[in-house]
């Protein structure tokens, strides 16, 4: 099953009367061929964003390398001033450090926990919509969207209040409707209670995208074939597993690996749910990659840490790189 | 999202409906109640904020946060430079993007392939760790505490997803459409700008929310690069409600409400068409 499947739940008017043909080969191929005037043509249309994203990404990137293999402090930042090779230094120094390893684990941890949230809350929820009836789902994607829609500083201001020891709303629920004994509770002298809190910002602020993304992928899959599986005696797991889970796997798995790149370089939330100053048990790698460079001021360290976090990252990247482009193929 | 499968409903169908609802509106609840609270905390006075004993609906409702969120210093600069760097960075965001996505959607010419990887790779950078180099070359360049620092990244940053996003719908719409402008004596660019543009209208309306939420929360970069009061963007400005003597959760509410409208506005007027360019734009490609 191809990923071209997965069409809009709601398809621009022009897609109705162009259905996709799927096919070992792309059927408008022989259409393109090459022209030979205005050849120069494409490379004039991409020519600005090119540059643009040479200039804000790929230069920045190729700096990151040079820093990270030298020694940039302020003095170097102001004055222009040549700053010192110091070769691996600035790694070894960073992989010796037990405290750089106490970060990743967390960073890996706290992505893991919330990727996994998110991801079982998204196809849950997506799952729920397409079954239930139309107006409690109107109710449902309105509440998604406004989540959605929501600043992500406004989102991390109300679960910090949520979440505040003496007029957090929090406190108040569990003491008084649970009858639990959290009066006055502060959720962040513990960092594992603090991530709770902030992974809440995470989760709720991700779900209405992976929900909605899920839902209408759901929606291409055949309703006879779900029938007929059921007819022939597959359960619900069964149904699930054989005729729903290939349809929407492409584009699950490329939320998920969104997912992965996104809360893994979780950095407001935390910096803004502490009030831009995180104590270092708060540190996830974007954090302390920041911390190193601007409170260190070793712009060479903080370099060195976000190009060993692109690395981690790389091994989720080329999975969902080859997602994409296997998409890309089918035009 | 307006699809409904209408079917005939078995019994046991009917009783699981019940179940489905009442799931969905518990996930209603979980998801808006934030949205709630920041409405209601903003209406609500501030003796009710500044207390031990939260209630779950306010007793009167008044706008002095409003007022006090409004009276802040800066409130009005901060407008004008979220404003200022926001149009600015969706607008240079489409055009680019509508360009290159044309290229690549509609050529096949050598580099093509490796454009898209471009796009793809460069996505795939985390904007935080890129934060440092990134702000050493502005500061080279004389961007620092300039609003055209943080617009162009602003606008780069939103530029791949985009282009990815337009090439979906552009590779939808049908070639002949083109060809027969063409015939009718269009040139090539111009049988683009009267019969494709249109066409990508749903596209562009999807592309530039996600560029416009992108710039207007952006929060991290602003904070960085901006040094002058009056050159905050909002979300900068908003840091102002919290002092080392407390949030003043009343005002951040209020500011924050009226921050999020812009948003939601152009959200709910693009929204539809913005639920079918996910999909066919950046999940198909």
């Amino acid at each position: 099953m191809s990923a071209a499947d997965i069409q809009a739940a709601d398809p621009p008017a022009t897609m109705d009367q162009a259905p996709e043909v799927i096919g070992p080969e792309p059927s408008e191929g022989a259409s393109r061929r090459p022209r030979k005037a205005g050849a120069l043509l494409p490379y004039l249309l991409i020519a600005p964003a090119f540059v643009a994203i040479a200039a804000v990404f790929v230069w920045p990137l190729v700096k990151t390398v040079i820093m990270s293999f030298q020694d940039v402090g302020r003095r170097e930042l102001w004055t222009g001033e040549a700053a010192p090779w110091v070769g691996f230094d600035q790694f070894t120094e960073i992989l010796g450090d037990g405290e750089f390893w106490d970060v990743v684990v967390r960073t890996i941890v706290f992505m893991a926990a919330c990727v996994v949230s998110t991801m079982v809350i998204g196809l849950g929820l997506a799952m729920v919509m397409q079954r239930m009836s139309t107006w409690a789902r109107l109710l449902l994607t309105a509440a998604l969207i406004a989540a959605w829609s929501m600043p992500l500083l406004v989102a991390t201001s109300i679960f910090r209040w949520f979440a505040d020891s003496d007029y957090g709303v929090l406190n108040m629920v569990l003491t008084e409707y649970l009858g639990l004994d959290f009066q006055g509770h502060n959720w962040f002298l513990d960092s594992t209670q603090g991530f709770t809190i902030i992974g809440g910002v995470v989760v709720w602020g991700a779900v209405p995208f992976v929900t909605i993304t899920l839902y209408a992928a759901l929606t291409q899959v055949p309703k006879e074939l779900e029938e007929a599986a059921s007819l022939d005696g597959a359960g619900t797991g069964g149904v699930f597993r054989y005729v729903t889970w290939p349809v929407i796997k492409p584009v699950f798995q490329m939320v998920a690996t969104l997912s992965v790149i996104w809360d893994f370089n979780v950095f407001g939330q935390v910096f803004l749910i502490r009030g831009n100053k995180p104590e270092p048990e708060y540190a996830l790698l974007g954090l302390y990659s920041f911390e190193k460079a601007f409170e260190s001021n070793s712009f060479s360290q903080g370099a060195a840490i976000s190009l060993i976090t692109v690395l981690l990252l790389s091994g989720v990247a080329v999975y969902y790189l080859r997602q994409l482009l296997k998409i890309g193929e089918v035009e | 999202m307006s699809v409904s499968t209408p079917q005939v409903l078995r019994p046991d169908r009917k009783k699981n409906r019940l179940l489905f609802n009442v799931v969905g509106l518990l996930a209603f609840v979980v998801m808006a109640f934030p949205v709630y609270w920041l409405v209601i905390s903003a209406l609500r006075p501030n003796s009710e904020i500044r207390s031990y004993d939260q209630t779950l609906w306010p007793s009167s409702i008044t706008f002095d946060n409003f007022q006090r969120a409004i009276n802040m210093p800066n409130f009005g600069t901060a407008i004008q430079s979220s404003l200022i760097i926001c149009v600015t960075a969706v607008v240079g965001a489409m055009v680019l993007s509508t360009i290159a996505a044309f290229a690549i959607g509609r050529f096949r010419f050598f580099g093509r392939k490796a454009f898209m990887m471009v796009l793809l790779v460069v996505q795939l950078l985390p904007p935080t760790a890129m934060l440092i180099p990134i702000y050493i070359q502005l500061n080279d360049l004389g961007g620092l505490n300039e609003y055209w620092g943080v617009t162009t990244i602003y606008l780069v940053s939103t530029l791949p997803f985009a282009t990815w996003m337009i090439r979906g719908f552009v590779i939808n719409i049908p070639k002949e459409l083109e060809e027969s402008a063409m015939v009718d004596g269009c040139s090539r660019m111009g049988a683009f700008w009267r019969v494709i543009f249109p066409l990508l209208a749903p596209g562009l309306a999807a592309a530039s929310i996600f560029s416009l939420i992108n710039a207007w929360n952006e929060y991290l970069l602003a904070y960085v690069v901006l040094q002058d009061n009056d050159k905050y963007t909002l979300n900068v400005w908003l840091m102002n409600f919290t002092t080392s003597r407390g949030v003043d959760y009343g005002a951040l509410m209020a500011a924050s409400t009226l921050i999020a409208i812009p948003v939601v506005v152009f959200f709910m007027i693009v929204q539809k068409k913005m639920a079918s360019g996910l999909t066919s734009g950046a999940v198909k490609g």
